[in-house]
């Protein structure tokens, strides 16, 4: 079995509102997938259902081939969540919070106490394992929740925002702390954020998720083809000679090549990928060549033009 | 062999997630400091009243007719101190009992909630009633911990200071009214947690609870009175029969209170001379014999009103499991 998640036209609707609208979802083992959009987009209704805590309006969803809606409990048994906030029973010292966890997964004490212990180590809590978890800091919850998550040996680990209000080292260590999981464990990580930067930099597959629609998905390469105009290519070419020269010799040569001139610089925007040609007909036409450069739309400029599209797709709707 | 596979079976119940769930209900009970504030006061009270009964329990016993049957221990719950200055048991119990009740129900829901350790549990795989269930039954170990440690209690005391051990039956009949009185705060138990399921603020809830205790306590008899006055005319122009329905209506609407039905438990079981619940007309009176009723007689007067505690126990608690099977988990 490749595809570890498996949704199909999933809706889910709230008396009026659409939280999920036909989703379909494929999430192969050992990948991580981010689920990105702004809040409300409908991410944490997806998870949710996911873990058979709310059921869809319509549609099928498997988990391992398990279906949350039908078997919630066998789902439970598989998938790891670790929500945003992270809920600790403040009286309760952190190791009591995970064996407490391991019991309720039909571990003895025995078992539960020495898989908290080796968690704690893992996490880097052992120093904390006796205190009060209502003392804890945040990224100490947060990353108390992770243990907590994994102590059922999940195979699959599902995250809402889990980077929410760590500060920006606790996120980096957080970060990789997941990818080690994935690397040492074979654990499938289907997370949701709305920080692309995070998901950006460990996720496999990124789907871009607003008000309840997949817009794009795929590797951060292949989503910058989805998102930007198929197919074209930006170059950046910056000579000593005035950027109007060469713009006017490069539209000659081949009348496909659009140009645009920004800050002395000639922006070049052809449909097949550049092989050298551009800068051997800029440099055998006597230019001198400073610099030329592929540019490339990170996915921060996606981001913003989908998040925005997307908020006035969205306000027409509601 | 037998033995072994109890112990087994002992052993995988203990691990099982409901147990596992209840003990950690109890745990938190009876570390947290709202119940053991309560269990002070409830333990001082009932030290107090029990001193003062047992000071007076020498005139009792020797104004007490010496053919009659003595139930000197079940004079210690019920009798109040010289001049009265202190309540009896009974009464601190019943005063208490469902305090002690709405204490530990009304934030059981709406905490882990707040808390978001209720989407912790859930994600856990046991089923979702688990965690009611185990809150109702964590709860009311404990409850019936305390009452029956507090009939311990008062059973010791009572030996060391007057030196007569209890009789048989009236070990059955304080037993039995401690089971009711247990039976009484599983009620409040379970009106509590509806309302944590019900009111997102714990203080909201324990506020309801406190306010339907104090209805029930104080103002629903006024209320009955009140009702039943005012439908009767004038006491002079009644026939007796009359007299005697409204009595009935009086005592049907006060029924309706299950602080009223406790107390007619307490009564009959705390009193094996009491024989009926009703007005007795003189017809019914004649030729009974005027002796104390044994606990099977009693018993069978008090079943109505024990069944009827059950049903508002068991139909607080179904409401609220019923809710909460529905709500969605995210707030």
């Amino acid at each position: 079995m490749s595809n570890v998640i498996q949704l199909s036209n999933v809706v889910k609707k709230y008396k009026e509102v659409t939280a999920v609208n036909h989703l379909s979802l494929k999430i192969k083992k050992g990948e991580i997938y981010g689920l990105l959009g702004p809040n409300g987009a409908g991410k944490s209704t997806t998870i949710f259902m996911l873990l058979g805590l709310t059921e869809p309006t319509n549609g099928e969803m498997f988990v391992e081939g398990v279906s949350p809606t039908v078997k919630p409990i066998e789902v439970k048994k598989r998938v790891g969540f670790l929500p945003d906030h992270v809920g600790v029973y403040e009286d309760l010292s952190g190791k009591e919070n995970l064996t407490l966890t391991a019991r309720l997964n039909g571990f003895s004490k025995l078992e539960s106490d020495y898989k908290a212990d080796e968690l704690l180590e893992q996490v880097g809590l052992s120093h904390a394992k006796e205190k009060k978890a209502g003392k804890y800091s945040r990224g100490m919850k947060q990353r108390l929740g992770l243990a907590d998550t994994l102590i059922k040996d999940p195979s699959v680990v599902i995250m809402d925002e889990p980077t929410l209000g760590i500060d920006p080292k606790g996120i980096q260590e957080f970060l990789e702390m997941i990818q080690r999981l994935r690397d040492e464990r074979n654990i499938t990580v289907l997370l949701s954020s709305h920080h692309l930067h995070q998901v950006q930099q460990i996720c496999d597959r990124v789907g871009i998720f607003v008000h309840g629609e997949l817009l794009a998905e795929g590797d951060i390469d292949s989503l910058q083809q989805q998102l930007l105009d198929k197919n074209s290519y930006q170059y950046e070419i910056e000579t000593k000679e005035s950027a109007d020269r060469v713009a006017k010799l490069l539209t000659s040569q081949d009348n496909k090549i659009q140009t645009t001139i920004y800050d002395g610089k000639v922006h070049v925007t052809t449909k097949k990928r550049d092989e050298g040609e551009l800068s051997k007909t800029i440099i055998d036409n006597g230019f001198h060549l400073l610099s030329f450069r592929k540019m490339s739309y990170g996915l921060d400029d996606i981001y913003q033009q989908y998040f925005q599209g997307g908020d006035t797709l969205g306000s027409g709707k509601i | 062999m037998d033995r072994e596979k109890f112990s087994l079976f002992l052993q995988n119940t203990a691990n099982s997630p409901f147990w596992v769930l209840v003990q950690k209900e109890i745990r938190d009970h009876i570390t947290s400091i709202r119940f053991n504030i309560l269990m002070v006061i409830i333990l001082l009270t009932c030290i107090g009243s029990l001193y003062s009964a047992l000071t007076s329990i020498r005139d009792v016993a020797s104004n007490i007719d010496s053919s009659k049957e003595l139930f000197l221990y079940l004079k210690i719950f019920t009798i109040s101190g010289e001049n009265g200055a202190l309540p009896p048991f009974i009464t601190f119990i019943s005063l208490l009992g469902p305090l002690l009740g709405i204490a530990m129900g009304f934030d059981a829901i709406n905490s882990e909630k707040n808390n978001k350790t209720l989407l912790r549990i859930m994600s856990q795989p046991i089923p979702r009633d688990y965690l009611i269930l185990a809150k109702f039954t964590g709860s009311l170990f404990v409850i019936a911990f305390l009452v029956l440690m507090l009939g311990a209690l008062i059973f010791s005391l009572g030996i060391l200071i007057i030196g007569i051990p209890p009789t048989f039956e009236e070990f059955i009949r304080v037993f039995v009214y401690l089971m009711m009185i247990v039976l009484y705060i599983a009620f409040w138990l379970a009106l509590s947690i509806l309302f944590s399921i019900l009111f997102k603020q714990a203080a909201t809830s324990a506020l309801s609870g406190i306010a339907i205790w104090l209805f029930f306590s104080v103002f629903y008899s006024i209320i009955v009175n009140l009702i039943v006055t005012a439908a009767m005319p004038e006491d002079l122009f009644q026939a007796n029969q009359t007299q005697a329905m409204n009595q009935e209506k009086m005592t049907m609407y006060m029924r309706l209170s299950p602080n009223y039905l406790i107390s007619e438990i307490t009564t009959v079981l705390l009193n094996p001379g009491f024989r009926t619940l009703g007005p007795v007309t003189m017809e019914q009176a004649t030729g009974a014999i005027p002796s104390p009723l044994g606990i099977s007689e009693s018993l069978t007067i008090i079943w109505p009103q024990v069944f009827g505690i059950l049903a508002l126990c068991t139909v607080c608690f179904l409401i609220a499991y019923a809710i909460f099977m529905r709500q969605e988990i995210r707030s």
